[in-house]
C-alpha cells in the first residue's frame, strides 16, 4: 500500500515536470506556430538564473520563482525582436533559426560558466510515507506544476492581455484593424513562453544541476509532449503530460530510466500514426 | 527523361574533376591534412544524403545523423563478430536504410506536416544517443561485440578485400575509397534525379496535391526517397567508424545533426554540389576553429546558421548560381507548407 502511495506519488511527480517543462513550448508553438528548438536552452538559462542569483544571496525561492522566469522572459522578448519576428509564416526556416539560436546558447553559457555542472541543493527535506522517504521538493513541484496552469488559464481567459492576445491569434489583420498592436503581442506571448520555459529551468535546476548541454535532455520529451497534446494548449499538454509521464514513469520502474524514454517516444509515434493533429485534435476540438 | 546533353555534360565534366581532384590530392596535400580531407570526404557522403531528403525529397529530416550513426555502429557490431567485412558494409547500408524505411512509414502515411516530422526525427536521434550511452555495462555485448556506454566501440577493424580478412584497407586506400564513393553517389543521385522516379520526387515537393491529384502516392516516393538517403548515411557511417577505428554515441549527439543541417543549408538546398562544398567549408572552419580557444565551435556554427536563415536562406551555390545564370530557370525555392496567415 505505502509502495502504492510512493509509486503514484513518483508518477505524479513525473506528468508534473513533464507539464511544466512542456508548457513554455505549448504556448510558443500554440499560440505562434513557432517551433522554438532552443527551447532546452530557455531551459538551461533559466536554471543559471538561479543559481547565479542564489550564489549572489537571493532567497532560493526568489530566484527560481521571479528571477528566472522574469531574466528568460527579457531574453525571449530580445529574441523575438531580434530574430523570431522575420521569420513569422515561415515553420522551417523558424525551426532553422532556433535551432541556430540553440547552439549560439550553448556556446555562450560554455564561455561564460564552462562546461561544469553547477548546482543549488533543493530546499525543504524530506516526507515520511509509510516505510518510504520521498523528497519534500517533489510535492513542491505538483503545486508549482498546478499553480503555473491555474495561472496561464486565468490570465488567458479572464485579462485584458488574454483577450488581446488570443484574438491577435486567431486574426491578426482583424485585431490591427481594432487597435491592437500585433508586433507587440507577438513579442509579449513570445516572452511570456521564455518565461514559463525559465520558471521550469529554475524550478528543475535544484534537482538535476546545469550544465550548458543541459536543453537537450529536456528538449526531446518537450516536443513529443507538445506534438503528441495537439492544438489545444492547456490541455493538450496536461492530456499529453499524463499519458506520456505515466508511460516513462511505468516503464521506468519497470527496467531503466533510458527504455522509459523510448517507450515514451515509441509511444509518441504510434500515437501520431493514429491521431496526427494530436490528442486534443481528436477528441475535443474546441478546447481552449 | 529527354537527352539533356548539357546536363550530361556537366555530370561528365563533374565526374573527371573529381576523379582528378581524386588522384592528385594525395600528391600535393600533406598527409595530416589527408587525414583531416578523408573524413571531410566521408561526411560530404552524410551533406549528400541530406541534400537528397531535404533538397530534392522536401522534407525536413533533422536527425539524419541517426541513420549514420545507425550505420556505423551496424558495421562495427557486424565486423566484430564476422571478421571478414564485407557483409558488415552491406548490413551498414541495409539496417539504416530499414531503419528509415520503418519510421518513415509510421510519419508519412500519418501525413504529418514537415515541421513535426523535424522535431520526431530529431528527438528519434537524441533517445538514441541516451540508449547507446546507457549500454556501458559487461551485459550489454551483441555477439563479440561489448556497446562500451559513452565510450563506444574502440578498435574498430578496417574494411578487407572482400572474402580475405587479412587484406585490409591501408589509410590511403580508405581516402580513395570514400573518394570513389563520394563521386558514385554524387552520379548515382544526379541520375537518379534525371530518372522518372526522380521527376516524380521533385513533382511533389513542388506541389505534393498536385502530383497526388495526377495519381502518384506522395506517401510512397517520399518514404523511398528517405529510405534511400538512410541507407546512403548509413554507408558514410561504415566509412566514418573505419576512419576514426571507433565509433561512439556522440554520433547521434545535437551537435552532430546541426552539423548536417548547417551543411547542407550554408551550401544551399535543391542542389547536390551545395551539400558538398557546404560541408567541406564548414569542416574547415571547425578544424580551424578546433584548434584555437578563444570562440566556442557552438558559437560560430550558431551564429553562422541564424545568419544564413535570416540572409542568405537559398545557400552558397544556388545563390552564386543565381548571379551567374539570372536568365535561365530558377533553382529550388523552398515550398511554402502549411501557410497560415497567423502570425
Amino acid at each position: 500500500m505505502d509502495l502504492l502511495v510512493v509509486l503514484s506519488f513518483e508518477a505524479l511527480k513525473a506528468v508534473a515536470s513533464l507539464a511544466l517543462i512542456s508548457v513554455g513550448l505549448a504556448i510558443i508553438f500554440g499560440m505562434m506556430r513557432v517551433i522554438n528548438l532552443a527551447h532546452g536552452e530557455f531551459l538551461m538559462l533559466g536554471g543559471y538564473a538561479a543559481i547565479v542569483a542564489t550564489k549572489a544571496g537571493i532567497n532560493i525561492w526568489i530566484a527560481t520563482l521571479l528571477v528566472s522566469p522574469l531574466v528568460v522572459g527579457l531574453i525571449g522578448v530580445v529574441i523575438e525582436r531580434t530574430i523570431i519576428r522575420f521569420l513569422y509564416g515561415r515553420p522551417r526556416d523558424t525551426m532553422l533559426a532556433t535551432w541556430g539560436l540553440s547552439l549560439l546558447l550553448v556556446g555562450l553559457a560554455t564561455t561564460v560558466f564552462g562546461n561544469t555542472t553547477e548546482g543549488i541543493s533543493a530546499p525543504a527535506g524530506s516526507l515520511q510515507i509509510g516505510d518510504y522517504r520521498i523528497a519534500a521538493y517533489s510535492l513542491i513541484i505538483i503545486v508549482i506544476a498546478i499553480a503555473v496552469f491555474a495561472a496561464i488559464w486565468a490570465v488567458f481567459r479572464f485579462t485584458r492581455y488574454g483577450l488581446i492576445a488570443r484574438s491577435t491569434m486567431q486574426n491578426a489583420d482583424m485585431a490591427a484593424a481594432l487597435g491592437v498592436n500585433p508586433s507587440r503581442v507577438y513579442a509579449v506571448t513570445f516572452g511570456v513562453g521564455a518565461g514559463l520555459a525559465g520558471l521550469a529551468g529554475g524550478v528543475m535546476a535544484p534537482i538535476t544541476g546545469i550544465v550548458p548541454t543541459i536543453g537537450a535532455a529536456y528538449v526531446a520529451k518537450a516536443f513529443i509532449t507538445v506534438i503528441g497534446g495537439g492544438p489545444a494548449i492547456l490541455a493538450g499538454t496536461v492530456s499529453a503530460s499524463v499519458m506520456f509521464g505515466a508511460i516513462d514513469q511505468i516503464i521506468t520502474y519497470l527496467s531503466t530510466p533510458v527504455i522509459g524514454e523510448v517507450a515514451l517516444l515509441v509511444a509518441a509515434v504510434v500515437l501520431l500514426r493514429f491521431m496526427p493533429q494530436g490528442i486534443t485534435g481528436r477528441f475535443f476540438r474546441r478546447a481552449a | 527523361m529527354t537527352a539533356n546533353w548539357q546536363g550530361n555534360g556537366g555530370l561528365v565534366a563533374a565526374t573527371v574533376l573529381g576523379l582528378v581532384l581524386l588522384l592528385a590530392l594525395p600528391q600535393i596535400v600533406d598527409p595530416v591534412m589527408m587525414i583531416e580531407l578523408t573524413s571531410y570526404v566521408i561526411m560530404a557522403i552524410l551533406a549528400l544524403s541530406l541534400g537528397l531528403i531535404w533538397g530534392y525529397g522536401g522534407i525536413l529530416c533533422f536527425g539524419q545523423s541517426a541513420f549514420f550513426g545507425i550505420g556505423a555502429y551496424a558495421y562495427a557490431i557486424a565486423v566484430i563478430n564476422f571478421g571478414d567485412s564485407t557483409v558488415p558494409l552491406l548490413l551498414s547500408i541495409v539496417v539504416p536504410g530499414l531503419f528509415a524505411a520503418l519510421l518513415g512509414y509510421f510519419l508519412f502515411y500519418a501525413r504529418i506536416t514537415d515541421v513535426y516530422f523535424g522535431v520526431i526525427t530529431l528527438t528519434v536521434t537524441l533517445i538514441l544517443y541516451k540508449v547507446m550511452g546507457a549500454t556501458s555495462g559487461s551485459q550489454y555485448v551483441i555477439g563479440a561485440a561489448p556497446l562500451g556506454g559513452y565510450n563506444g566501440i574502440p578498435a574498430v577493424p578496417p574494411l578487407n578485400f572482400p572474402g580475405r580478412p587479412d587484406v585490409a584497407l591501408s589509410f590511403d586506400g580508405l581516402f580513395y575509397l570514400s573518394g570513389l564513393t563520394l563521386l558514385a553517389v554524387y552520379v548515382g543521385l544526379r541520375l537518379m534525379l534525371k530518372s522518372r522516379f526522380g521527376q516524380v520526387v521533385v513533382a511533389i515537393r513542388e506541389n505534393e496535391r498536385r502530383a497526388e491529384l495526377l495519381g502518384y502516392d506522395a506517401r510512397f516516393y517520399k518514404l523511398a526517397t528517405f529510405t534511400i538517403g538512410g541507407a546512403i548515411a548509413g554507408l558514410a557511417g561504415c566509412l566514418f567508424a573505419n576512419w576514426g577505428m571507433f565509433i561512439s554515441p556522440d554520433v547521434f549527439g545535437l551537435a552532430q545533426s546541426a552539423q548536417v543541417i548547417i551543411w547542407v543549408i550554408v551550401g544551399g538546398t535543391g542542389t547536390l554540389l551545395g551539400p558538398i562544398v557546404g560541408c567541406f567549408a564548414i569542416q574547415w572552419i571547425a578544424t580551424k576553429l578546433g584548434a584555437q580557444q578563444l570562440l566556442n565551435a557552438n558559437l560560430v556554427l550558431g551564429t553562422i546558421l541564424i545568419g544564413f536563415v535570416l540572409l542568405v536562406p537559398k545557400g552558397v551555390v544556388p545563390t552564386v548560381g543565381d548571379a551567374f545564370r539570372r536568365l535561365k530557370f530558377r533553382p529550388y525555392v523552398a515550398p511554402l507548407v502549411e501557410q497560415r496567415r497567423v502570425p
